[in-house]
Order: structure tokens, then sequence, then C-alpha cells
């Protein structure tokens, strides 16, 4: 089932009653949701992502703007006919209800026509324990279960419908980091499995890249950019965009391109052809620096970082909007960690130019 | 360990000394007054010991009038009372503007005092041989004829001390419930409402889950106070209850004691001791019940 947001707008009254006007959480999102895809919903608290969510489920009403599941119009339709199933944040698991109860509770609400019998009830119910690999566990209360388990049957309630769509808000929040990239796995392959088109809503950008097919940027409220992982991670819009994605984070220095050159301090450090003299800020992702003698730009070395694969330089500049500039380098790279100061040559790949007031990327002729 | 016991022991002097001088002591002490036969109470002397103060008791009409209308009482006000409590408070918290004022209307009855409720009560339902109370004109408009619910039938009293009773015990369970009601999760009814869950069964599956303990202790505490009413009927029908055929147990127990044919320590003990047992009994079956409804939040 695709899925369709056109012109979606959600704006809620403003809370403060001094300051008359509205707080738009979701502002003109549009966007069309390939059927059977994983897509990522990602940006800081209060972006506007679970809203979004609650938008698609249809808990909230959409201020303007339409919401299609394949060809139908949904936007004025109640949840329950909606056909969607939502996996809450802190999973909202009945704690008077045994798994099994658990599971079958949308079933049972089923009417009419719809309605099954108590085998159809159980073999679905089995089903979607099975799918989840909580089978064993079908007698226990939520509060027997270890938070992992309790996710799963969470999925296996929303899932026990063969929902048209799959909502996810924040799944992985409440688990331990251990559990978190098992159970980020498991909801990839259930979604492999089911093909169910599925959003999900994280803070996480390490969970949303490593998932999804596609991911959504939002801030504010706004879409910055959409599209899959890696092609959002090489090649944001967007200072947001660069920010946001990869851990450790990019680089930002404050830099200017003149005369077709990009100066960082007083170093040339990468041909800028093509764009008018102005400050700039430059990104600069860990990944894109590379350890040479004579390389253009010079850095305070403060400390080295083994981890094991690579390692990290930790090390400063003055144009660096931060206090630490990050550098990860191959582990069998030889540094000396006594030097002063380091001297890197860039990838020009994994350099990027924002406008110094727009903050919008200013593209490099390759 | 010792040390720690000690002082713990300590701090609960004051409150232990309090309840063994104020409240143990008097409850061995009707237990031991119940198996004394013709005590006299100026003499501090007694005949005998035995079971004849039950049996006197259990034999007397008046007695075996006060347990029947506490239990009619018992009976139809707790679930009246809780059920219409559960209705209102969830009208309480489904509306929105006005809700502080139907809150606090709510709550009125609570800071009022009995004996002028009482008297509210019986201005409403009195019918004298020139007048009728506001209950009584109601009738009359719709054809029918006037009843006295003060000094009239049975069952027009025991209704009008069901309605007083119902009315005076709802402001705290609608507050109780209430905050029952909000301490529920919101995202128990969204997830429900996502899979389409009708409203009542909602209400059946989640809701009264949910508030059961709440319930519970309304219920518990409603029969205990229910069984042991008094004032209530004192309020509506004056203090000759055993004459209006309107006594209550509590009331039966004060009536051996003070009452016009009182000074009969040994039968009010046996009577309070009776009530005790019932009211165990009672309670006793409740936890039994609830064990298996009841779910709490663990």
């Amino acid at each position: 089932m695709k899925i369709v947001l056109d012109h979606l707008t959600k704006k809620f009254p403003s809370r403060n009653k001094k300051e008359h006007g509205e707080v738009t959480a979701v502002g003109d999102f549009c966007f069309e949701i390939p059927d059977g895809k994983l897509v990522g919903l990602l940006g800081p608290s209060g972006c506007g992502k679970s809203t979004t969510l609650n938008l698609i489920c249809g808990l909230l009403k959409p201020t303007e703007g339409k919401i299609f599941f394949g060809d139908d119009d949904v936007t004025g339709l109640p949840p329950e006919n909606r056909g969607v199933g939502l996996v809450f944040q802190n999973y909202a698991l009945y704690p008077h209800l045994t798994v099994r109860k658990n599971i079958q509770f949308p079933l049972e609400n089923l009417k009419g026509d719809a309605k099954l019998s108590k085998e159809e009830i159980d073999g679905k119910v089995y089903a979607a324990a099975k799918l989840v690999q909580i089978d064993g566990l079908m007698e226990r209360r939520p509060s027997e279960l270890s938070g992992g388990q309790q996710q799963r049957v969470a999925i296996a309630r929303a899932l026990v419908k063969m929902p048209r769509v799959l909502l996810l808000d924040e799944p992985l929040s409440n688990l331990d980091a251990r559990l978190r990239l098992q159970t980020r796995e498991e909801i990839r392959r259930i979604q492999k499995e089911t093909k169910i088109t599925t959003i999900f809503v994280t803070h996480d950008q390490d969970e949303a890249m490593s998932i999804s097919d596609l991911i959504v940027v939002m801030k504010d409220g706004y879409v910055q950019q959409i599209g899959k992982p890696q092609e959002v991670y090489d090649n944001p819009v967007n200072l947001f965009v660069a920010k946001f994605l990869g851990t450790p984070p990019i680089n930002v220095f404050d830099g200017r391109v003149k005369d077709g050159m990009l100066y960082i301090g007083e170093d040339v450090v990468l041909k800028a052809e093509g764009i008018p003299d102005q400050e700039v800020h430059a990104g600069i992702r860990p990944e894109g620096f590379v350890l040479r003698e004579d390389g253009p730009l010079h850095l305070q070395m403060s400390r080295l970082e083994v981890m094991g694969r690579d390692v990290s330089i930790v090390s400063g500049h003055p144009c660096c909007q931060s206090e630490t500039i990050r550098s990860i380098i191959p582990a069998e790279s030889n540094v000396d960690p006594a030097s002063d100061t380091i001297r890197f040559a860039l990838k020009p790949a994994k350099v990027y130019l924002f406008n110094k007031t727009t903050e919008e990327r200013i593209y490099l002729e390759r | 360990m010792e040390k720690q016991n000690f002082k713990g022991w300590l701090y609960l002097i004051p409150a232990i000394l309090f309840l063994g001088v104020f409240m143990i002591y008097p409850l061995v002490d009707v237990f031991v007054y119940s198996f004394e036969e013709g005590y006299n109470s100026a003499s501090q002397t007694y005949l005998g010991t035995g079971g004849y103060n039950y049996s006197y008791v259990l034999h007397d009409p008046y007695f075996l009038q006060a347990v029947k209308n506490t239990f009619i009482l018992v009976i139809i006000t707790v679930p009246v009372s809780t059920l219409l409590a559960l209705l209102i408070s969830m009208g309480l918290s489904s509306i929105k503007p006005l809700r502080n004022l139907f809150q606090t209307v709510y709550f009125l009855p609570y800071v009022t005092n009995t004996l002028a409720v009482g008297l509210v009560f019986m201005i409403l339902f009195k019918k004298t041989a020139y007048s009728d109370g506001l209950v009584n004109l109601l009738i009359n408009l719709f054809g029918g004829s006037s009843v006295d619910f003060i000094d009239g039938p049975y069952w027009a009293k025991m209704f009008v001390l069901c309605f007083y009773t119902v009315w005076v015990v709802l402001p705290f369970k609608i507050l109780i419930l209430t905050s029952a009601l909000a301490s529920v999760n919101q995202v128990y009814y969204n997830a429900a409402k996502v899979d389409g869950t009708s409203s009542f069964r909602i209400f059946r599956k989640i809701t009264i889950p949910m508030i059961s303990p709440m319930i519970f202790y309304l219920v518990i505490t409603g029969f205990i106070g229910a069984f042991k009413a008094y004032s209530d009927a004192v309020a509506l029908f004056g203090t000759n209850l055993n004459a209006a055929e309107m006594n209550t147990i509590v009331g039966y127990v004060y009536d051996m004691l003070y009452g016009d044919s009182g000074g009969y320590p040994s039968y009010a003990s046996a009577a309070a001791i009776l009530l005790f047992a019932i009211v165990l009994t009672i309670t006793c079956i409740n936890l039994l019940v609830s064990r298996k409804h009841v779910h709490y939040a663990d």
C-alpha cells in the first residue's frame, strides 16, 4: 500500500494564552511512500515527526492537506477504518491482560462479516506471535516481560490484523543499546516478511540510517530532505541535515571562498571553482580527512582515540565551530600523538559548503 | 539492626499507646461484656457468663428489624452509589467547559452537615395533613397520589433512606473515581482507538480494569460505611427509630446503651460483636471476589 501525503499541515493553537496565533507542528508535508517500503521519519524532538505519525494513523486530524492510502482518501476516516497498526513508544500494552489477550484484542473488535471464529483468532494470534518470536510467552502479563519482549508483543498486536500500514513511534527508545541493535534488525526482518508499508519515527539517526529504505529528515515541522539513507548522508541539502546525520558528527568550520579557493583560516584547503567569493560554513565529515605530511589543513593535535578498527584524532582549530574536531583514519596510520600540529588533505566528496546565512548547500563543481 | 529495631518501636510507642487505650482495650472489653450475663453497670456486677446475650439479641424483633433494614440499605446503596458515581465521573472527565463548576457542585454534599441535609430531605419528602413536600407535588403533577415518605409506609421510608444515603456518599466516590479515571494513561485509549474498539468495549475492557483497585476500595469502604449507618436514619426519622421501623444495627446498639429502653451494655455489646462478625464476613468475601477481578498495576 503506497501512502501519499499531500500538503499535509497540522497547526495547534498556541499554548501561551497571551500570545495569540498557532504553532505549526507539521507544515506542508508532501511525500509519496512507495508500497512495501520501510521509511524512517527522523528529526530532533519537537520536529513534528510524531505528529506526522498521528496524522497518518488518524489520531489527529490535519488542519490542511490530504492523506491517501493507495488511491483511497483516508483524511476524514477515523483510525479504526484506516487499517493501520500502531506501536507506541511505551508499547501501551494493556497491563491487566496476558500476552495472548493483548494480541487478540484488535481481532475481538471486529464486527459483522469480519467477525472471526475462535479458531481463526487463535490461528492469527499464534501466527503473529510466531512472527515476532514470543509464542512461548503467551500466558504472561506485560509486567513479567522484558522491555524487548514487550516491544515484540506490541508489534504482534499491531500486526495481527494485517494492517495496510504499520506505524512505529520511537520503537527502540526504551530499550538498552544491545537490545536496540537486535530489535532494529528484527523490525527490518518482520517488515521484509510481511511486506507491509512501514513508517517509523526516531530521533536516532543511526537507527534510521541502518534499517530504512528511505529517510525523511524533519526540522521544526518542515521536511528538510527525503532520500535513501546513504544519499542523504552523502548529499545533505543544508547544514541542519549535514549536522544531524553521522556519528561522530560532521565538523563545521567558518570558511570563506576567495578566487575559487576554499580557505579555512589561512589554509587553502580545496578548489571551489565557480563559487562567488563569500563567507561559508564548511562541513567536513570525519572520514573526509586524509593524513598527509604536506596536507594543506593544519590542526592542533590534542589526542588520539584508538577504536580498534580505526583511529579517531581529536584536534582543534580556531575556525572550527565546535571545541573539537574529530577525524577518523585507518588504524594502521602512523600518527605521533606527541606532535603539536597535524596536517590533513581533504576528500572533496566529503566536504560540503553551506551559505552563511541561509545554511543552504552550495554545490561544488566536481 | 538491633538498635534500628529499638528505634522503630520507640517511634511507634505514641500510636500504639493511643490505639491500645482507645481502640484495642475497648474492643476486648466489648467482647468480654458480650458474654457477661445480667451485667449491672451501676454495681458493676454480673450473674454469670454465657451466650444468653446473643440469644436475647438474636430473638429481639427490633434487632431483626434493624438487621433487615441494614442489609436492604447495604444491598441497594452500595451498588447504586458506586455505579452512579462511576457514570457521573465518566461524564465529568469527558466534558471540558464548566468541569470545575460541576465538580464543585457534585462535591457539595460532602461538606454539608448530615442533619442539615436530613432536614432538607424531610422538607422535600414530607407530607402533612395541610401540605405536601416538593416530591409529592411532583407525584401529583404526574397524576399520582401523595405518599408520606417520612411517617408513611415502610417501602416509602426505606426509599427515602436509600436515596439520602446514596446522595450523601456520592461526592467522595465521585472524587476518588474522577482522579482514578484521570490517572489512566491516554495512550491505552489511543491504542484501543487505533484497533477500532467500540467505546463500550473500551469502558468494559480497559477503563474498568484500570480503575478496578479504586472501585474495589470504594465497594469495601461503602459496605463498611453502610453497615455502620445510623446518623442518616436519625436525621430523617428522629431518634425513636424502633417505632419508625427504621432502626439500623448501630442504632440498635445505641438504643440498648442510651435509648429509652436502654441500660443494657451486655446486649449492646453482643449486637456490636454480631455487626463486627457480619462486616468481617462481607469484607472477606469482597477480598476473595476481588482477587479475581481487581488488577493492580505492578
